[in-house]
């Protein structure tokens, strides 16, 4: 038990914490209005994240050639929008897939929502694999060798070229703030408010929340809910694939089984702030970030998992429908 | 009358959900071998005062009373082995098992088998597992529906599904017995079986608490009746007395009272 | 697969049909043949690549997990996806007994083992079981990874570098002492097969019953044995009031509690015997041919395996599990060669099975029995007709 460690730092760990929070909150949304809509945990949302950061690191070796090279943030402003872009195309393209082939069919079957949960588990597994296996797949299309500056050693890390050195913006209490801090929690910020005013405002928006309330009086009013689903879908890949840049900004690599811990502690972060309320998963988000490296601090990084998950049964005990309670139906305007 | 033992007792029982009132100082009571019908309006508190009597809210004030004892603080369970049962308004069977282990469950709630009685197979096990057999095969032939001990209750018909939900209600060995609109979705002629059910019912020594919509099937099988609106008892009485109060007929017309 | 269903269907019709001794006859015969299948090594279905007793061992070892998961996931409807935990904390539990900080017999560990993990179950299902079973999920989830992050990091579980020399169930017969004596009470050749021709193997000999190095057999027996017992067990809980409640609680969990069934009460019933089976199976796992632990032993993978052994089987059919198990364990090892693909293959079958078997493999046997019902009011009907239309 170290609490000077946490006193001394306690600056520094609250914005690291929150960066990471920010990231966890963005993917934190995914789980939480598939969970709104469908009643359904989207196990295979770690996927969807982890494909975005592959397709960041894509962008930057697509542009910059795989020669590894050190940049500041502002440096590389224009190929961090663009491969924000692509992330979010891969990550919502991912989403929709997930819809189409893992959930519609049992939806259509009404299966028993555990074998939902299982086909979700399924799609996991092979999406990561997929993913680790990269090299055989464009072996069997006959590309391995044009493409192997993006395949690279599959199962291995695959590591961002260019690598961000953060710069110092201010200092409080002795730390100096980073750029990069900065900017994975405004970004995250402005992700959340805009997604929020989407569907407070939206006629999409409503149909989200008229189905995440009643999907058969939204039925009756016209909603189309297979739409909305996807759309749900595809949203909280767009979602994650914000997140999957700020991670690529932050912590430079990827691999195959990047998404598992991350979409675990995204899913606590949801299910923290009350699940299926898009605003609780951004508070969930960030104090599960933050909580974690208070714990970390105190107890030893290798524990931090450990206070992320006493943490999330705390708050079951004492309060099981989360921080701001759950609601994405209610979520009024 | 006055003679009779009372089963159930709601004194001044009032129960809010945040600023709702849904049931507000309603007081009656139910005597031993009554068959007490409760109506009013939908929304008028009817399955709240059904769910505060079961267990499921805890009320804000008053008291609910079952023979004398006080049901403040008691799980849903422990009431139900106290003595009181219900039915459910939309039909909660265990849907993937059959008729007769839907109402083993119910005379379960008499039994006390363990998971060491069960794996040692002891004289204990073996006494309730018969008498919960003879108790649901007999309750299965009074609601005719013997020759189906061993369909899936998912499977059974609309009609039978009801009436073994009252079987099963009437396994676990209740003094008060609660159905709560036993007739949804009922044609008349079904209508008129039930009415003949629930007195036979009756004399099998139950006493019952029935919320029902259909008038003609209330005023027909109850003893007494309490009217329920806003959350207030507005009337008490027998059938006769009720079909021609006023109040009544203004809450069934929907007529504002300070109007009239 | 219907062919498959159609099948089953008739030879468990046939076996109903068959007079008691019979059944016994043939139940018999059944298990002795399961007992000897890795001296058998049939043909096809033996794996070349590695120990094939080995593989019957993990087999069996999965199986006793998958049925008492089964209690959890199928009987209760409580989805678990930590059950690795439980069988961290026996195999865990066994080490620290046997060979780290004490040095206890095997089978005197073993019940404390299996206490202990049941405790670990009501410990952990006290605070959960009360919340909805979604979160269940996840906070099982991280029960799993809580237990192996602390088995990382805890210096008095020997941390990352595990604990070794944990010593193996006791002998029948004289130990062994090599290179003169086998120990044991006598030897069982194996056979080996030239095409569909078998020959006795020699050189592949299995001593009854030394638990040692050589051969893994007697560790299969061990585990098989154990299942057998645990099959027994569930059969006798499942039928009973017990069982019912389960049932109850898991198809409408209000409704229950309304017929008097203390719905927490049989939760925390099932999750504790789930974890206790859970705990037996790590205890015989750190005993096994090996006889050393470390945390990278409890992947979280492993219980997203046994959930799935659970599932793909049937959840709530106890043969079910046994068959998930018996597939989840052997797939991969008979399919060696493919060894990078099983993980995609797995993966996607989970996904197809559940549109194609929303039941899983074989759902549990009410619906079988509910079939014959069915079918034979048919025939019924059948006769009745058939008279009127001779006449």
């Amino acid at each position: 038990m170290n609490f000077s460690f946490l006193v001394n730092h306690i600056v520094e760990l609250s914005i690291t914490g929150l960066a990471l929070g920010a990231i966890y909150a963005l993917i934190a949304l995914g789980y939480t209005m598939v969970y709104g809509v469908l009643q359904l945990i989207n196990f295979a949302h770690s996927e969807v994240f982890m494909y975005g950061t592959f397709a960041v690191a894509w962008v930057f070796v697509f542009v910059h050639g795989t020669t590894s090279v050190n940049q500041t943030l502002g440096g590389t402003a224009g190929l961090l929008l663009l491969s924000l872009l692509a992330a979010m195309a891969m990550s919502a393209a991912i989403a929709m897939l997930l819809e189409r082939v893992a959930y519609r069919p049992l939806l259509k079957r009404k299966a028993p929502r555990l074998m939902a949960l299982i086909s979700a588990i399924g799609a996991s597994f092979a999406l990561s694999e997929l993913m680790g296996l990269r090299d055989r797949v464009v072996g069997w299309v006959g590309l391995r060798d044009d493409l192997d500056n993006y395949v690279s050693k599959a199962r291995d890390v695959y590591t961002n070229p260019v690598t961000i050195q953060p710069q110092t913006v201010f200092t409080v209490g002795g730390y100096g703030v980073k750029d990069v801090d900065i900017m994975v929690i405004v970004a995250s910020l402005l992700m959340m408010v805009a997604l929020d005013q989407f569907v407070r405002r939206t006629r999409f928006g409503r149909g989200i929340r008229a189905v995440a309330q009643d999907p058969e009086s939204a039925a009756l009013m016209g909603v189309n809910a297979t739409r909305v689903i996807r759309g749900t879908f595809i949203l909280g890949g767009i979602m994650a694939g914000a997140a999957a840049t700020l991670y690529m900004v932050k912590i430079g690599s990827t691999r195959q089984n990047a998404g598992f811990i991350f979409g675990v502690k995204a899913f606590t972060a949801a299910v923290l702030g009350g699940i299926g309320n898009l605003r609780g998963a951004l508070l969930g988000g960030l104090v599960l970030g933050v909580a974690e490296n208070y714990g970390a601090a105190i107890f030893g990084t290798q524990w931090k998992d450990v206070v992320a998950f006493v943490l999330l049964i705390l708050i079951l005990l004492v309060r099981p429908s989360g921080i701001l309670g759950e609601s994405l139906g209610k979520a009024r305007a | 009358m006055s003679e009779r033992t009372r089963v159930l007792e709601l004194d001044d029982v009032t129960l809010r959900f945040g600023g709702l009132t849904a049931l507000d100082s309603v007081s009656f009571h139910i005597d031993e071998g009554e068959i007490l019908g409760m109506i009013g309006p939908n929304g008028a508190g009817k399955t709240t005062a059904f769910n505060a009597i079961t267990g499921v809210y805890q009320v804000t004030s008053g008291e609910v009373r079952f023979a004398g004892r006080s049901l403040a603080g008691l799980k849903r369970h422990a009431i139900t082995k106290l003595g009181i049962a219900r039915t459910f308004q939309n039909i909660r069977l265990f849907g993937s098992m059959t008729a007769l282990e839907n109402v083993l469950v119910g005379a379960d709630a008499n039994h006390s088998t363990g998971v060491l009685s069960a794996l040692f197979r002891t004289a204990k096990h073996r006494r309730e597992e018969d008498d919960g057999h003879e108790r649901g095969m007999e309750l299965l032939e009074f609601m005719g529906l013997a020759s189906r001990a061993d369909e899936l209750a998912a499977n059974l018909s609309y009609g039978d599904q009801r009436r073994l939900e009252i079987a099963r209600a009437m396994a676990t060995g209740p003094k008060l017995l609660c159905l709560d609109e036993p007739a949804a979705g009922f044609n008349p002629q079904e209508k008129a079986q039930l009415m003949e059910l629930i007195r036979r019912v009756r004399d099998r020594g139950f006493t019952v608490l029935l919320i029902e919509h259909d008038m003609r099937l209330v005023m027909g099988v109850t003893d007494r009746i309490v009217v329920l609106e806003f959350g207030k008892k507005i009337a008490e009485g027998t059938p006769a007395e009720i079909r021609d109060n006023p109040a009544v007929i203004a809450a069934y017309l929907g007529v504002d009272e300070d109007a009239s | 697969m219907g062919v498959v269903r159609e099948n089953l269907d008739r030879v468990a019709r046939r076996y109903r049909a068959l007079p008691g001794p019979a059944r016994v006859a043939l139940v018999v015969l059944l298990v002795v043949l399961v007992y000897l299948l890795p001296l058998l090594r049939p043909p096809i279905i033996t794996t070349n690549q590695i120990d094939f007793g080995g593989v019957m061992f993990a087999i069996a070892a999965f199986a006793l997990v998958a049925v008492g998961l089964n209690v959890v996931i199928g009987y209760a409807g409580l989805l678990d996806l930590g059950y690795v935990g439980f069988y961290a904390v026996g195999a865990y539990t066994t080490g620290v007994l046997t060979s780290y900080h004490a040095h206890w017999a095997f089978f005197l560990a073993l019940p404390v083992a299996i206490a202990v993990t049941m405790v670990t179950g009501v410990l952990l299902g006290w605070p959960t079981l009360r919340v909805r079973g979604d979160y269940l999920a996840i906070v099982t989830l991280g029960f799993g990874e809580i237990i192996r992050i602390a088995v990382t990091n805890v210096e008095w579980v020997g941390a990352a570098r595990g604990i070794k020399d944990i010593p193996h169930p006791p002998n029948i017969g004289p130990d062994p002492e090599p290179p003169f004596g086998d120990g044991g009470l006598f030897t069982i050749p194996s056979l080996q097969w030239d095409g569909i021709v078998p020959s006795l193997d020699s050189g592949r000999e299995t001593t009854f019953l030394v638990f040692g190095a050589v051969s893994a057999v007697p560790y299969y027996w061990l585990v098989l044995s154990f299942l057998i017992l645990i099959l027994f067990a569930d059969r006798l809980i499942k039928d009973s009031r017990v069982g019912r409640a389960w049932e109850a609680t898991r198809e409408d969990e209000d409704a229950a509690e309304h017929m008097g069934v203390p719905t927490f009460k049989f939760k925390l019933l099932a999750f504790a015997l789930g974890a206790a089976v859970g705990g037996l199976s790590g205890s015989l796992y750190a005993s096994s041919q090996s006889g050393y632990i470390n945390p990278q032993s409890f992947p979280l993978l492993l219980s997203i395996l046994f959930v799935a052994a659970v599932i793909v089987g049937g959840a709530g059919n106890r043969w079910g599990a046994i068959i998930g198990g018996t597939l989840v364990a052997y797939l991969p090892e008979r399919f060696r060669e493919f060894a990078d693909f099983r993980l995609l293959v797995f993966g996607l079958a989970l996904m197809i099975l559940p549109v194609y078997r929303s039941q899983g493999l074989l759902p549990p046997r009410r619906t079988i029995r509910a079939r014959a019902a069915a079918e034979e009011i048919e025939h019924l009907e059948g006769r009745d007709e058939a008279p009127t239309e001779v006449v």
